[in-house]
């Protein structure tokens, strides 16, 4: 809509159409034509930022993948020792959080405030969750002394589909300093979405968010979602590299 | 997103979430085949069959109204095939070295 058509001129030429127009949608900013056009614009933007983030994980999907090219077996090795039911865990507590994240958006859409607020706790109990399995599984690779550094210590720790062969512990580190990078970098993303559905929870409970007006819940999904995906490629890659017996 | 999207949306949600849980539980399972050379390209597909669920219906690809969004997807994965294609063709071809 052409600004000129909302104009109202009244006879002491006093423009009051617009005025008027943007009191009653307020969230509505002005140099947008309306809500449709303001959500894409928003929602385009996350994905801009998203398509950083991929390039930025992507270089140390990158890393990983020329140390396993040259070190597979070591790979294996050390990929064994980390707890799969943990991850496995993992993987379904945040598969569960991305359904809550769309039933959170779905109720914004449809003004269900119970489901909302639901939605949006539950994501976070779930991000909870899964940092805290996260911790077990760190404090697991701390005890048995996996945590590159000083300490670190792999001997003898044979490697998969080759009897009698031992993984170098020095191309292991680098297994596992990936691992920790990774993961870590990937924990502090869930940190971070926990902060923003912490902010989306409390603007729900003020009760900011109507079918018209709930594109901050749609964009924090978005960025909840795209971790997800990483985690997806992070589990197999890390845990899943060579499990057969 | 846009109004064609959320009408019933529920059904597709919960038969993604679904998708979802199977695929996790089927890539656990095929780590523990002996694949061969093939364990990795298995679990690489599992993982993005799941990643590509994830975007087209929890993310509204699919759904997007504004065709710049899918522009903007697309142009994210080839910059990401570009970086792992060419970096993997020179590393994976210096054996002689």
């Amino acid at each position: 809509m052409r600004p000129t058509e909302r104009r109202v001129l009244l006879p002491d030429s006093t423009v009051v159409g617009l005025h008027r127009e943007e009191h009653q949608r307020p969230e509505l900013l002005h140099h947008f034509a309306d809500e449709q056009q303001q959500r894409d614009a928003s929602s385009l933007g996350m994905w801009v930022f998203l398509a950083t983030e991929v390039m930025f994980f992507g270089g140390l999907f990158c890393a990983y993948l020329i140390y396993r090219h040259w070190y597979f077996g070591d790979f294996g090795a050390a990929s064994k020792s980390i707890d799969v039911a943990l991850g496995a865990t993992n993987t379904a507590v945040l598969i569960c959080s991305s359904l809550t994240v769309v039933l959170a958006v779905w109720a914004a859409q449809t003004a269900r405030r119970t489901l909302l607020l639901g939605s949006l706790a539950m994501t976070m109990l779930l991000g909870v969750t899964f940092l805290g399995i996260k911790g077990i599984e760190y404090k697991q690779k701390f005890d048995e002394h996996h945590v590159p550094g000083a300490s670190f210590s792999f001997e003898n720790e044979p490697i998969p589909g080759h009897p009698g062969q031992y993984a170098n512990p020095a191309h292991a580190q680098i297994f596992f300093a990936l691992y920790f990078v990774m993961t870590g970098l990937h924990a502090l993303h869930m940190i971070i979405g926990l902060g923003i559905f912490l902010w989306l929870f409390i603007a729900a409970w003020k009760g900011r968010f109507t079918p018209k007006y709930h594109t901050p819940i749609e964009i924090g999904g978005l960025y909840w979602h795209f971790v997800d995906i990483v985690w997806i490629y992070l589990f197999p890659l890390l845990y899943l590299i060579d499990r057969h017996p | 997103m846009s109004d064609h999207s959320t009408s019933s949306p529920l059904k597709t949600y919960f038969a993604v979430f679904f998708a979802l849980l199977v695929g996790t539980g089927l890539t656990v399972f095929a780590a523990t085949l002996d694949l061969g050379p093939f364990n990795a390209p298995v679990a690489l597909t599992i993982a993005t069959i799941k990643a590509t669920l994830v975007a087209l219906f929890f993310m509204h690809v699919w759904h997007a109204s504004e065709k710049l969004t899918k522009l903007v997807v697309i142009a994210a994965l080839f910059f990401l095939l570009l970086l792992l294609g060419l970096t993997m063709a020179d590393y994976a071809t210096r054996s002689w070295s």
